[in-house]
C-alpha cells in the first residue's frame, strides 16, 4: 500500500513536470529554440491565477480561461520583443537569452506580488478519495486528468489541424516553409502563446500541491531534465519523462538517504545522456553535412 | 590603420603583434603595479576579486568562447577548487602545493565530466553541466565530514613559506601574478596546435574532423583545461571570501560566469577582462543605483539578478560580440574614418534547418 501511495504522488508530481516539459517541447518542436524560462512562465501563470482568484475573487471557471489568455498574450509579446530579433542566431544565444528572461520574470514577480509563499483558493483543493486505504487528493486527481486532456488536445492539434501541420513544417525548414506560404513569424508567436498558456495551466495545477512564490520556477530545470529523458521534441516523451522523474523522486525520498531525492532527477538525466542521449522517444539524429 | 609587414612565419604567432601593443600593455602593467600604492584597501579588494573572476573567466572562455561548448555549471568547478584547496590547507599542506593539487584535481574532474560531453552538443551539454553543478552543490551540503555542510568551512590564511599573503596589499599581488601567468598560459595554448584545434571545432566540428582533429581528445582536453583554470580561481576565491559555504556556489554563480564571458565578448581574452571588470563592479553600480532610485523600487529583493538578466538580454540582442566587439567597432570607425560603413560588421543571418530528420 505504501508503494502504491508513493506511486500515486509520484505520478501526480510527474504530470506537473510533464506539463512544463510539454511547454519546452512545443517551443522546441516548432522553432527549435530552447526556452529556459518555461518554469518561470509557469510561476507567472500561477501568480496571475492568484490575482484573479484570490484578489479579484472571480469564479474558477472565469479565472482559468482568463489566466490562460493573459499568459498567451504575454507569451506572444515575449516572442515578438525578445525572440524574434534572435531568429537565425545560434541556439546558444537564445538559450542564454531565455535564462536572462527567467531572471527578469522572477525579479518582476517578486516586485509585484512579493516573495512570501501564497496559496491559491481553488474550489477542489483539500478533498480526498479513499480507495480502500489508498488516499488520493482531489488536487492530484485533477493534475492527472488535466494533463491527460491537454496531451490529447495537443496530439490532435498537431496531427489533424492545418495550423499544427504548418507548425511542424516551420520547425523542419524555416525557409522552405516560408516559400510554400506559411507565415513563419506569426506561427512563432502563436507557438509561444500556446506554450505560455500550457504553463499557465501547469501553474494552476501545481499551486495546491506546492505554495506559489517567485522561486517555484526552478522546478522548470527538473522538467527540462524530463523533456530530455523523454526525447526532446517528442510530446509523449515529455510526459513519460516527467512521470519517470516524478516517480523515481518519490521513491528516492523514502528509500535513499536525504539529499538523494533532490538530485535523483539530475542523476537520471546524466545516466540517460550517457547511455541514450537522444532520449526514449528519439527525434534527433546526427546532423549530416 | 596599421599594416604590419610580415617577413617571417613566426610573426603570425608572436604574443605582441607590433611595438604599439608592447607600449600600451607595458603602461597597463605599470599602472597595475602602482595601483596598490594609490588605491584604498576597499578598491584593492575589489580589484583582487576582479582578477579572480578573470581567471575563472579564462577557463570558461577557453571552453565556451574558443571550443564552442557551453557550460552552465562552472560554479561547480569553482567550488571543487575552493573546497579542495581549503581542505588540504586544513591538513597542513603548504599553500603552493595545495593550490596546485586543487587545480589538478579540478582539471581531472573536468576531464571526467567532459567524457560524456563528447556525445552531446549544444543544449544537451549545457543541461548536463547544469545537472552536474546541482549534484555537486548537494554533495557539498551533505558530505559534512569534508565540507562542513551548511555550517561551512573556514579557510586558513594564505602564506608562501614565511611570507604571509593575507592583507589586501599582498593578496592583490598574489591575484595579479596568478592572473598574468594564467593569461600567458592561455595565450600560449591558443597559439599551439591544441588551441587551434579547439577553435576549429568551434567553427565546424565536421570540417575539423575531416582535417584530422581528434574530436574526443580535443574536447576532453578543453574541458580539463577549462576546469583547471576555474579550480585555480576557486582556490584564490576561497581566501577572498574566507569562509566557504555551499550557497556561494549556486546556479546564479554559474550564470554570472557565463554572463561575464558573453558581456565581455565571446572568443577573445580581452573580453574576459572586460567582463570581469563589469561583473566585479556591477554590484557597486547597483548599490549606487539603489541609492538614487525611489525607495519603493530600490527595496525590491532580488533586484540584482533581475538586472543581471536584463543586461544579458540586451547584450545578446543588440551586441552579441559584447564589450570587446563594441570596442572593435569603435576602433575601426576611427581607423577607417570617414569611410566606415555599418555593414562592415554586419552579422550574417542564417536560416534554420532542423537537426531532426523526419
Amino acid at each position: 500500500m505504501e508503494v502504491l501511495q508513493l506511486l500515486v504522488s509520484g505520478i501526480s508530481q510527474g504530470c506537473v513536470y510533464g506539463l512544463i516539459a510539454l511547454g519546452f517541447v512545443l517551443i522546441y518542436k516548432a522553432t527549435e529554440m530552447v526556452n529556459f524560462a518555461q518554469g518561470d512562465l509557469m510561476m507567472l501563470g500561477a501568480f496571475f491565477a492568484y490575482t484573479y482568484l484570490n484578489l479579484m475573487e472571480l469564479h474558477f471557471l472565469v479565472a482559468l480561461p482568463l489566466t490562460i489568455f493573459t499568459m498567451a498574450i504575454l507569451g506572444a509579446f515575449t516572442e515578438r520583443v525578445m525572440i524574434r530579433p534572435m531568429i537565425g542566431e545560434p541556439h546558444f544565444s537564445v538559450l542564454m537569452l531565455t535564462i536572462g528572461l527567467g531572471f527578469i520574470l522572477r525579479a518582476a514577480a517578486g516586485a509585484i506580488w512579493g516573495n512570501e509563499p501564497r496559496s491559491l483558493d481553488l474550489p477542489y483543493a483539500g478533498g480526498v478519495i479513499d480507495l480502500g486505504g489508498l488516499i488520493i487528493g482531489y488536487e492530484n486527481l485533477v493534475i492527472v486528468i488535466g494533463t491527460a486532456m491537454l496531451c490529447t488536445l495537443l496530439f490532435l492539434f498537431f496531427r489533424f489541424t492545418r495550423l499544427g501541420i504548418a507548425m511542424q513544417a516551420a520547425s523542419q525548414n524555416q525557409l522552405a516553409a516560408f516559400y510554400v506560404g506559411i507565415p513563419v513569424k506569426r506561427i512563432y508567436s502563436l507557438v509561444w502563446a500556446i506554450s505560455a498558456g500550457i504553463s499557465a495551466v501547469a501553474g494552476i495545477l501545481v499551486a495546491p500541491v506546492s505554495l506559489i512564490d517567485p522561486l517555484i520556477g526552478f522546478i522548470g530545470i527538473k522538467a527540462f531534465a524530463a523533456a530530455i529523458v523523454g526525447g526532446f521534441g517528442s510530446l509523449p516523451g515529455a510526459i513519460v519523462g516527467g512521470l519517470i522523474i516524478g516517480i523515481v523522486e518519490q521513491f528516492a525520498g523514502l528509500y535513499l538517504p536525504t539529499g538523494f531525492s533532490d538530485v535523483s532527477a539530475y542523476v537520471i538525466l546524466l545516466v540517460m545522456l550517457l547511455i541514450r542521449p537522444e532520449g526514449i522517444f528519439a527525434t534527433m539524429q546526427q546532423k549530416k553535412v | 590603420m596599421r599594416f604590419i609587414r610580415k617577413t617571417h612565419y613566426k610573426q603570425d604567432i608572436q604574443l605582441f603583434k607590433h611595438e604599439g601593443q608592447v607600449f600600451w600593455y607595458g603602461l597597463l602593467a605599470a599602472g597595475l603595479l602602482a595601483a596598490p600604492f594609490l588605491l584604498s584597501d576597499f578598491y584593492l579588494g575589489e580589484l583582487s576579486l576582479v582578477f579572480i573572476y578573470a581567471i575563472a573567466g579564462i577557463g570558461l572562455m577557453l571552453l565556451t568562447g574558443y571550443t564552442g561548448l557551453v557550460s552552465l555549471g562552472h560554479a561547480a568547478f569553482l567550488a571543487i577548487g575552493a573546497y579542495t584547496h581549503a581542505y588540504f590547507l586544513a591538513q597542513g599542506w603548504p599553500f603552493l602545493l595545495s593550490a596546485t593539487t586543487a587545480t589538478l584535481f579540478t582539471a581531472l574532474i573536468g576531464g571526467i565530466v567532459g567524457i560524456p560531453a563528447l556525445r552531446m552538443t549544444g543544449i544537451y551539454l549545457a543541461v548536463a553541466t547544469l545537472a552536474f553543478a546541482i549534484i555537486v552543490e548537494q554533495v557539498l551540503v551533505h558530505w559534512e565530514s569534508v565540507t562542513g555542510g551548511f555550517r561551512g568551512m573556514a579557510v586558513e590564511l594564505p602564506a608562501i613559506g614565511a611570507l604571509a599573503l593575507d592583507g589586501s596589499f599582498n593578496f592583490y599581488f598574489l591575484c595579479l601574478a596568478v592572473l598574468v601567468v594564467s593569461l600567458w598560459l592561455a595565450l600560449n595554448l591558443l597559439r599551439s596546435p591544441t588551441g587551434r584545434a579547439m577553435t576549429a571545432i568551434r567553427d565546424s566540428e565536421i570540417s575539423a574532423q575531416s582535417m584530422g582533429i581528434h574530436l574526443a581528445y580535443t574536447k576532453t582536453t578543453a574541458f580539463a583545461i577549462s576546469a583547471g583554470f576555474t579550480g585555480l580561481a576557486g582556490s584564490l576565491l576561497a581566501h577572498k571570501i574566507g569562509y566557504l559555504a555551499p550557497d556561494s556556489f549556486t546556479l546564479l554563480t554559474s550564470i554570472q560566469l557565463l554572463l561575464m564571458v558573453v558581456v565581455g565578448g565571446l572568443g577573445s581574452l580581452h573580453g574576459v577582462i572586460y567582463g570581469a571588470i563589469f561583473i566585479g563592479f556591477l554590484p557597486q553600480g547597483i548599490a549606487v543605483l539603489r541609492d538614487t532610485l525611489p525607495s519603493g523600487i530600490a527595496q525590491i529583493p532580488g533586484l540584482e539578478p533581475g538586472i543581471f538578466g536584463l543586461i544579458l538580454v540586451l547584450v545578446l540582442i543588440y551586441e552579441p560580440l559584447g564589450i570587446y566587439g563594441r570596442w572593435l567597432k569603435i576602433r575601426s570607425y576611427f581607423e577607417a574614418f570617414p569611410l566606415y560603413r555599418k555593414a562592415m560588421h554586419k552579422r550574417q543571418r542564417s536560416y534554420l534547418r532542423t537537426e531532426r530528420l523526419r
